[in-house]
Order: C-alpha cells, then structure tokens, then sequence
C-alpha cells in the first residue's frame, strides 16, 4: 500500500491510526469472543465508555484544527457537539414510534406530554436516517458559518472572540432548557430504543456504534491532518501567527476561519451524533459552557496543534474523570482547574510536546 | 458557495494586474489625504506621487505619519478624505487589503513578519501569487514551475542554502530578506518598506541596499528609513514628512542644507542614527 507523503511524514498519526485500528478489531473481539467469565472479557459497559471517549477525541481534533492551527479559542465547541447529538436524538426519538409511554405513533412523550396535537415543522425528516445524518453535519455547520461570518467580518478575535462562544453555548442552553423549544426541555431525549432498527441495548449494536466511533475519529483525523499539511495549513499556521501578514499577502482571512470553523463545528457534530446513541440521552446540560472549556483543557493537556495530541488528551482527561467522579466526585473540577494551570505552568506543549522533546534529546 | 470557496483570497475582486494604467510615468497617487485619529491629525492634508520604476525613499521624525501613509496605500486605514490611485484607474480607497495586496501591492511591515514555524520555502511558498485560488491552496505538492519561481527569489534575496530552516531560528537581517521576497514571491508593481534595516549590522545594510536597488526600474519601490547613511546608498529622490504632511522633496544633498528640514529633522538627526 502506497501511503501519500503527507501522512508518511505524520509518525504520530500513524501509530494512532495504528491504534484505532487494533482497537476496532480487539474491543470487539474481547466483548464477544471472551466469555463473560474471563478475566479479558469487556463488558459492554466498558466499550461503551470507550466509545464516549473517541466521540470526545474526534470533539476534541476538531477544536485543535481551529485553535491549534488557526489561533481561534473557541469555548463553544460544544454548542456543536450537542446539536449534532440534538439532530441524532432527534431521529432516535422518531424510531421509538407506537413504544412510547403514550404510545403516540408520531408524537415523542414529552410532546404528548405538552398536550400538543401535532409535530412541529422542524420535527419533519426526522424520522429518516439520511435526513437526520444530513443534518448533523448541516445545522452545526450552518450556525458557525453564520456565526464565524458575522464575527471574524467583524474582526472579533482574541479572547473577545472566545467570550462569545461561551455566550452562544450559553445562549442554546437556556433556549434548550425551555419546553416551549419543542426539544425535551430539561429532560432532552431519551428512552432511545433502536437505531436503523437494531436494539440499542444489544451488545452488537453498542459494538458497532464503538467501531463507527473509531472510524469517525481516524476519518476527521485524516481529514484535518491532511488539511494542515495542505497549502491551506500554512495559510491557517499564517493566520494564527501573524493575521496581518496574511491579509497584505491577499489572503481574505475572514473567509478561511469562517470556512475551517465551519469544518470544524461539523466534526464536532458528527462525533456528538455517535455519542447520543451509546449515552442513551442528550440533554441541555450538554450546552453548559463547562463542556466547552472542558474540551479546550483535553487539548491543552495532550498538546495544541499536533492533532494526535489532542486525542491523547481527550481520551487520558476522561479517561481520569471516569475513575475520580467514581472514587471522589466532589474534588472533580479542582482536579481540572489543577491540571489546567499545571500544564499551561509546566507542559506548554502539552504531554505530545514532552514526548517530543525526549525523542529531540536521544 | 462555490464563489465563496473560489474567492479565499479576494481574487474576485482582482483586476488584472496589467491593466495597471501607468502610462503618464506614475503608479501611485496620494491626493489630498487627511487621516485624523481622535481629533489628531496624523496625516494632514498629504499628497504625494510615485513614478513607475522609481526607488522612493520617505524620511522624517518618530510620528510624522509614515507608517500611517502605508495604512492607507494597503487599504488597513481609510482616510476622512483625499484621494488614493493605483495607475490612472484604479481607486485603492475602494478596495480592502486583500485585493490591494493582490493588485500588485506588496507590504513589509516596520517588524520584521514572517510566518516563524514554517521554513524558508513555505514562507515564500505561501506569498506565491496564482496559487491562492482554493483549488491552489488544497494541494500539498509544488509544481516544477512553482519550484523555479521560489529558487529565483530564494537566489534573489540570498536565502538559498537555509530554504529548509524554519524561519524563525533565522537572523534578524535573514527576516528581513526573507519578507522581502516573500513580497516578491506576489508579483507586485510596487513595494512599500517600513523600516528595512533598523538593527542589521552594516555588512546587512549594504546587502539590503543592494538587494532594494536592484528591484528599482522593474518595480517601484517605497523605503521609510531613519538611517541617512543608508537612505544616502539608495536614493534617487526623498521625501521628508512632517506632521502628516510633506515639508520638502528632492535629492538627499539639497536637503540636507535646506533649513527647514535641517530644522524639524536633520538637525536632531543624530538621534536617530
Ligand atoms: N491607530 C492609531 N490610533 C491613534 N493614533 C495613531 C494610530 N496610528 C498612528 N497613530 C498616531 O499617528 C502618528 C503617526 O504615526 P506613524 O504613522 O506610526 O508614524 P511614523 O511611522 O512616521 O513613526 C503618531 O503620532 C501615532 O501616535
Ligand atoms: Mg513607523
């Protein structure tokens, strides 16, 4: 197989696709194949937080495309996670059919719930796979590109540009926590029975909905490191860098955040679509500006604009907030704020940067 | 869409580079030009005219509105009023920095500004007009044609043997070249240079000296300098602005003993040698 250079040059990326790959083939493997009895043997539980995990790396490349590359600090990316997990819900929702509390064949409970007679117009589609597909990539995409139009035509940028996507993830949150916005409130969507007509509870599905996970991550994987090896990566490393220089060099800086933004808000959506069906709920809460910085800290922590680097983070920060919320739950978020400061103190590169550096010095 | 994807770079709004009228000798004009910052004028009332080919050297105190003057060519200030013409045709006050810049206007700023973490080559590679088109920028490979391009600036500006280094572990002056062509790597028509040789040794001045005068007569070149020893190298023609405004124009040695300028500037020149 001939690999094209630009990937070849990437010794990270190959051994996290390398990675992906055992593990898409060993994880199921060890949930099936091993007897429960064994000591091996992966409960689905299991891969279904590992699952959780890709789903927050893939969330978490896509941050490093616009932050690690462009310069754009955005703590919104979970506005985007979250409507794309809201489109994917959306469709689940419209699977539970005649399965519902009311057994209502069109209306979702809480609708029935509300006492309304029919489905709203932005409900319609719903009920079909591709629609709702479609529109995991469409409606986060739309809202960032209308979004990053308006703020980088305005020359918004720095921390006054972070500030308002923490107002925008805000923002949906509240829109979202109403009844009246037709999405669940503050319960959201849940009691999600099958997906393409496979049992969401089977051990088959969680399976493959694990192995999509893991193909979701290497493709946006592939995909931005390709992009940032292209002469638009160099462009996006000029805009991070000197966002004069580009301009009187005749690039339109404008259009080439709000185009990777874009990109960027649509991989953010895909990788909420795969978490909602392993989760079994999307909610508000999902909106909470918390998740956003949260995100933003995995990558600080695996090393900005290496991509690897953010996926490395993504998995090891969750993979630490599964054991201690598990173990000591109140001290959480100390614990992050801890390793926020320490890393941003003692690791600038982040843990890809430390690897690096002993590789430089052997 | 798709004219959104077509149009990074604002080549929609380019006009081709030829149809730069220069024909009465004259590629820039500065009419009238009043630039007021908070009631301050920092540009007052300024006109000026660049020839075609002509090496343009602008002298004058810290603050007489040089780097303001440059804001105004590349389209990052717009004047309260006057008036700013690219050839005979082209109104620069319409068009924003990406089009002026792709209209044949290249910019080194007073800092030297190049893109640290890429190498030599990228820099030049990313200044290379004709490949900012979308379809252009999506490509990771260089074209044979493109390569030639890049070893001709790169040999222009004496930058050959580092094309691997990454720019920023360069010396000061190596910056300064490197900028230098990666403005020729535009193709431009005119070349404004803020400041080239603040902090090179003179062994870097005489190359930047060199280096400047040989792209006179195939582009027309603006030099805001402090250094008259250096300004003495290169010009045919100077300027002196003061307060926004120009107080006097000619050869270097008529200037020096004109008493007005020996008055505002030269006087207290050795303050800024
Ligand atoms: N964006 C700005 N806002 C306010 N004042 C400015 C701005 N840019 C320049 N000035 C003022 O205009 C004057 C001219 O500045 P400048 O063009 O940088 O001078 P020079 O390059 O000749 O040293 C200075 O007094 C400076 O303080
Ligand atoms: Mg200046």
């Amino acid at each position: 197989m001939v690999l094209p250079r630009w990937l070849l040059a990437d010794r990270a990326g190959l051994v996290l696709l390398a990675v992906l790959a055992v593990i898409s083939i060993g994880i199921p493997v060890l949930n099936l194949l091993v007897p429960p009895d064994h000591p091996l043997h992966l409960t689905a539980y299991t891969v279904t937080v590992l699952g959780k995990y890709l789903c927050y790396a893939l969330l978490a490349v896509a941050i490093d495309l616009v932050w690690g590359y462009m310069g754009i600090l955005s703590l919104g990316h979970a506005a985007f996670f979250a409507l794309g997990g809201y489109c994917f819900g959306m469709y689940l929702m419209r699977q539970i059919g005649t399965r519902g509390v009311y057994g209502d064949p069109v209306l979702p409970d809480f609708m029935v719930f509300l006492n309304w007679q029919e489905l709203p117009w932005y409900w319609h589609g719903f009920d079909l796979f591709w629609f709702a597909a479609l529109m995991v990539l469409v409606v986060p995409g739309l809202l960032a590109f209308v979004f990053g139009w308006f703020a980088f035509r305005s020359r918004v940028s720095g921390v006054y540009l972070s500030i308002i996507t923490q107002a925008l993830t805000y923002a949906l949150m509240l829109a979202f926590f109403r009844n009246e916005m037709g999405f669940g409130g503050n319960n959201g969507l849940t009691d999600f029975k099958d997906v393409l007509g496979f049992s969401l509870q089977a051990n088959e599905t969680r399976i493959v909905l694990f192995v999509l996970s893991a193909l979701a991550l290497a493709g946006g994987y592939l995909l931005c490191r390709w992009l940032v090896s292209t002469r638009l990566g160099r462009v996006l490393v000029a805009i991070r860098d000197s966002e004069d220089r580009a301009r009187f060099l005749g690039y339109r800086v404008e259009r080439v955040k709000a185009l990777v933004f874009t990109l960027s808000a649509m991989l953010a959506g895909v990788a909420g679509a795969l978490y909602v069906p392993q989760v079994g709920i999307i909610n508000p809460g999902e909106f909470a500006p918390l998740n956003s910085i949260e995100a933003v800290i995995w990558v600080a922590v695996g090393g900005r604009g290496t991509l690897v680097g953010a996926v490395v983070g993504a998995v090891l920060v969750n993979y630490a907030k599964t054991w201690l919320t598990g173990a000591l739950p109140e001290i959480w978020l100390f614990a992050l704020g801890g390793l926020f400061v320490a890393v941003t103190l003692l690791l600038p590169r982040g843990l890809i940067g430390l690897l690096r550096r002993r590789e430089a010095t052997t | 869409m798709s004219e959104l994807v077509s149009d990074l770079d604002g080549s929609g709004l380019r006009l081709r580079q030829e149809s730069v009228d220069a024909r009465h000798g004259i590629l820039l004009y500065l009419e009238e030009v009043t630039v007021t910052f908070d009631g301050f004028k920092a540009i007052d009332n300024l006109s000026l005219y660049i020839g075609d080919g002509e090496l343009r050297c602008i002298i004058g105190p810290n603050g007489a509105g040089k780097t303001t003057m440059m804001d105004i060519i590349t389209g990052k200030t717009k004047p309260d009023s006057g008036r700013v013409f690219f050839g005979q045709t082209i109104d620069l006050l319409k068009l924003d920095e990406p089009a002026i810049a792709r209209m044949g206007i290249g910019r080194k700023f007073q800092r030297p500004t190049v893109i640290e973490p890429l190498t030599v080559l990228e820099n030049l590679e990313l200044a290379m007009s004709g490949a900012k088109r979308f379809r252009g920028l999506i490509t990771t490979r260089l074209s044979g044609e493109e390569r030639d391009r890049i070893d001709a600036v790169l040999e222009k500006v004496g930058l050959t043997e580092h094309s691997g280094r990454l720019a920023g572990i360069l010396a000061h002056g190596q910056k300064q070249w490197l900028e230098i062509g990666m403005l020729l790597m535009q193709e431009p028509r005119l070349l404004l240079v803020d400041e080239p040789v603040a902090g090179m040794t003179p062994a870097e001045m005489d190359r930047t000296a060199e280096l400047l005068r040989s792209l006179a007569g195939s582009h027309s070149v603006v030099v805001v300098e402090h250094d008259m020893g250096f300004v003495r190298s290169i010009a045919d023609q100077v300027t002196v602005l003061h307060q926004g405004r120009v107080l006097a124009e000619g050869r270097l040695e008529e200037l020096q003993i004109d008493p007005m300028v020996i008055e505002v500037y030269l006087g207290a020149g050795d303050a800024y040698h």
